[in-house]
């Protein structure tokens, strides 16, 4: 039988970069097939040449043994492959049902939609597959998961024998990507093939059957999953050897820095967000927070940060070093000495079409030693950038002049980790998800740094959802369950439990859901 | 992509496709293209007085432009360049009007110029604070404001300032008049080609400077590109958009004391003539870059004049489609070039 996916020396380039050499790849029906590979190895290029949304430079792909030509994603999809974006693509006004019959309606422009059997079908399908969904929800309402989940139906829907997911565990939390690789599986075992994409060499150990490496642009290496272990995966990903934990000297916080009590918050509908939340935060150590997305975060976050200033609904106090924060600006906080790496890089930190030195001034722009008259200085901002760029490892040609978009998602976010990290008078850190799609090499610096600016007496809050980055990093965890810090860890905790590795994730687990 | 002469490519072809189907439109309508050329460019740049009107119309469109340009960078759509012309050009005729003979012009000047960009500040600023306030979409305030603007100056023209059976106000007093280059340096003779010009070029680069070698710059494009990052990185937004849209009208104030103080002396029901609307094609066209502008407004200026040259061959009408045609063409080509890059 032909296999279900077979590349032959594919090749993209994108003016002089080659994006992905000559790579030759088949994958076989019925499997669950994993890419994995550091952050520019050529993996998004490599999907999306399958997927329809680029054309190849050069080279064959031959799908069930049929060699096709695409030249957008609608090509792919009458070949029955579809691809589950990081950026789910879902109408957010509209209801589940409506979502996965959106360009898919099979009736007539005008005449009225067949919900009935649509819902009908919806839950069937959810039934055979474990993909549990509302037709009649709000995709707005949904959880990231569920959302996913959505994609993954229209796909079915639309006999999308051949899933390509991009990423699909980099938003959600263990047992959500549990659950979704169960889905996946499922789907195996029913004939369909699955591709999909990590940075999670740990679940690409537990749920694919072949793995495959890419580094710079080619495949290094394709390997059955079992007897694989992370160390050779890494070795092969990597050049050089990595650290896949850094070391965490024990810490020796210092006096109280932070102080948040009882902070209540409800949104603009009145639902309750956080519920007298309250933490303490010492100088020099790292307190992180471990819960489930949509616990109360995203609204912790913003009150540290100053967007919430002037909202009704806000009770409680938060104090840095005496000093409330709650009626600051966000200017008036950072001037405090406060920096945060906020959870969405795109949207809340960087200005992607900025040059990578003006990112990295992105900020802290007030800070009079880089002034010169009206503007900056020129020599500041190069002595800035030939401080930061080689101590953080961001690799980049001409910072001045390259923009920060064209770097790769885990070099970005080493120039807004430097950013943050080197604030002048730094006294707090907040750290959203530092390492969210950054891949091993990137991790190990950033985490590096985070326990360098512990050591410095920075105090640090750490929001991740990994729980494996959380417990390397952290001197205390609090669990968020629902808006309050549910449980908390304290040091020796912490300092104990780290050995455990595994069993002391399960714990936290117990704490979160 | 990347070879700036590759660049240029798209749009020189843009251009020439332009010149040929505008030259398929005079066909249509029975006269020799090439002769209509020949009177455009012989009417316009062929003579020093022709040169003088272009720049001239020129001068108004650069003002109006940046009066739509720098909001823009913001991602603010100043529809309402034409109302806070008309403002502006009351504002400057009335005071003009009303300033002692004696003041000399070094006084009276500044003094009518500031009151045009004061009043053209005064109602960007409007659209500003309902859009801080009250989160009102700008292009829709603008063009409302735009209707105001038309409705409060012809009532004050027609029941307060006219001269009797006229339709314009009382003439400005001879000090606060900005001298031709015709009667300063006998340049363009009889043209009304005057120093507004270079005002209008120093903003230009002012506001070029301001926005890419200054902090307020980096603030205001920053904010503009990614408004929520800006927020987080304490970068006030309503303070920039009460600034960019304030200095946006009083730019257009300023091209509405060229047309009062330069030329017309007085104000006259629809002075403006849609300028400030031609200042949205002319920002457009240079993608509201304020040292491109400068291109896009002499661009413009030449076919505003050069189609009033030719009313004789081609009517007034056809020539406005094929104004727009080549804008069209022009600004889908920029946007093509743009993608490729």
């Amino acid at each position: 039988m032909a296999a279900a996916v077979k590349i032959q020396n594919i090749t993209r380039k994108f003016g002089t970069l080659t994006a992905v050499r000559n790579v030759s790849l088949t994958i076989e029906k019925g499997t669950v097939h994993a890419i994995v590979g550091e952050n520019g190895a050529g993996k998004s290029t490599l999907t999306n040449i399958i997927s329809g949304m680029l054309p190849p430079t050069g080279g064959e792909l031959i799908i069930r043994g049929k060699p096709v030509r695409f030249t957008s994603p609608k090509d792919a999809a009458e070949e029955g492959i579809g691809m589950v974006h990081q950026h789910f693509m879902l109408a957010g006004e509209l209801r589940v049902a409506e979502n996965i019959m959106l360009g898919y309606e099979e009736c007539r422009l005008f005449s009225p939609l067949n919900r009935k059997a649509v819902n009908n079908r919806i839950r069937e399908c959810a039934e055979k597959y474990s993909l549990a969904l509302n037709p009649d929800a709000r995709v707005s309402n949904l959880s990231v998961g569920e959302a996913q989940r959505v994609e993954i139906m229209k796909l079915l829907l639309r006999n999308a024998s051949i899933m390509i997911l991009d990423e699909p565990t980099a938003v959600l939390t263990p047992m959500e990507s549990t659950k979704l690789f169960t889905t996946l599986r499922t789907l195996a075992e029913n004939g369909h093939t699955v591709l999909f994409i990590s940075h999670k060499l740990d679940e690409v150990l537990s749920f694919a059957d072949t793995i495959s490496v890419m580094r710079k642009g080619e495949i290094v290496c394709t390997m059955p999953a079992a007897g694989a272990t992370k160390e050779q995966l890494a070795g092969r990903m990597v050049e050089r050897g990595v650290l896949l934990s850094v070391d965490n000297p024990p810490a020796t916080p210092g006096a109280e820095r932070l102080r948040v009590s009882n902070l209540c918050l409800a949104d603009t509908r009145g639902a309750q967000k956080l519920r007298n939340l309250s933490l303490s935060i010492k100088a020099g150590e790292i307190y992180g927070i471990a819960g489930v997305e949509g616990n109360g975060q995203s609204e912790l976050l913003q009150a540290l940060s100053g967007m919430l200033q002037g909202q009704k609904g806000i009770k409680g106090s938060i104090q840095l070093e005496g000093r409330s924060l709650l009626e600051l600006s966000p200017r008036q906080i950072t001037d405090c000495g406060v920096g945060a790496v906020p959870q969405n890089r795109h949207t809340e930190a960087v200005i992607t079409s900025f040059s990578v030195t003006d990112n990295l001034i992105f900020g802290r722009h007030r800070e009079p030693s880089l002034h010169r008259g009206a503007g900056f200085s020129h020599k500041a901002l190069q002595q800035l950038e030939s401080r930061l760029i080689p101590d953080y490892g961001v690799l980049c040609q001409n910072p001045a002049k390259q923009q920060l978009g064209a770097l790769s998602g885990g070099n970005q976010q080493k120039v807004v980790v430097a950013r943050e990290m080197t604030r002048p008078d730094l006294k707090l850190l907040i750290l959203a998800q530092p390492t969210r799609g950054v891949d091993i090499g990137a991790i190990e610096t950033i985490h590096r740094k985070i326990i360098e600016a512990r050591s410095r007496g920075v105090a640090i809050l750490l929001i991740s959802a990994e729980l494996e980055e959380l417990i390397t990093l952290s001197t205390r965890i609090g669990c968020i369950y629902n808006g309050a810090i549910s449980h908390e860890f304290t040091a020796k905790e912490c300092e104990l439990k780290r050995l455990e590795g595994v069993a002391f994730q399960k714990e936290i687990g117990l704490y979160i859901t | 992509m990347n070879h700036p002469l590759q660049r240029a490519l798209v749009p020189t072809l843009s251009i020439l496709l332009a010149i040929l189907l505008n030259a398929a439109i005079i066909s249509a309508t029975g006269t020799d293209p090439l002769m209509v050329a020949e009177r455009i460019v012989r009417s316009t740049l062929g003579s020093p007085y022709g040169t003088g009107q272009v720049l001239f119309k020129a001068t108004t469109l650069l003002f109006s432009a940046l009066a739509v340009a720098i909001p823009f960078h913001l991602r603010l759509f100043n529809i309402g360049a034409e109302g806070q012309l008309q403002v502006g050009a009351i504002a400057a005729a009335i005071s003009a009007a009303s300033l002692p003979p004696s003041l000399t012009p070094w006084a009276a000047i500044p003094l009518a110029v500031l009151a045009a960009m004061t009043a053209g500040a005064g109602w960007a600023s409007i659209a500003a604070i309902l859009k801080i306030r009250f989160r009102v979409n700008e292009v829709i305030s603008t063009i409302m404001l735009n209707f105001i603007a038309q409705g409060v100056s012809g009532y004050l023209l027609f029941n307060h300032f006219a001269l009797p059976s006229t339709a314009h106000s009382a003439p400005i007093a001879e000090n606060a008049r900005i001298a031709s280059f015709s009667e300063l340096y006998g340049w363009f003779p009889s043209s009304p080609a005057n120093p507004s010009l270079y005002a209008a070029i120093a903003l230009s680069l002012g506001f070029w400077a301001l926005l890419y070698r200054t902090r307020h710059g980096f603030e205001m494009r920053a904010s503009g590109l990614q408004p929520l990052a800006a927020k987080r990185a304490g970068i006030n937004p309503a303070r920039h958009t009460l600034l960019a849209m304030a200095m946006g009208g009083a730019s257009a104030g300023l091209g509405a004391a060229n047309l009062v103080l330069g030329y017309k002396g007085y104000y006259e029901a629809g002075m403006t003539a849609g300028a400030g609307f031609s200042g949205i094609a002319t920002a457009l066209l240079a993608a509201a870059h304020p040292l491109w502008i400068m291109g896009s407004a002499l661009f413009m200026g030449l076919l505003d004049y050069g189609g009033l040259a030719v009313n004789s061959l081609v009517p007034k009408e056809i020539f406005q489609v094929m104004t727009a045609v080549t804008i069209l063409l022009v600004i889908s080509a920029t946007a093509l070039n743009r993608r490729n890059s």
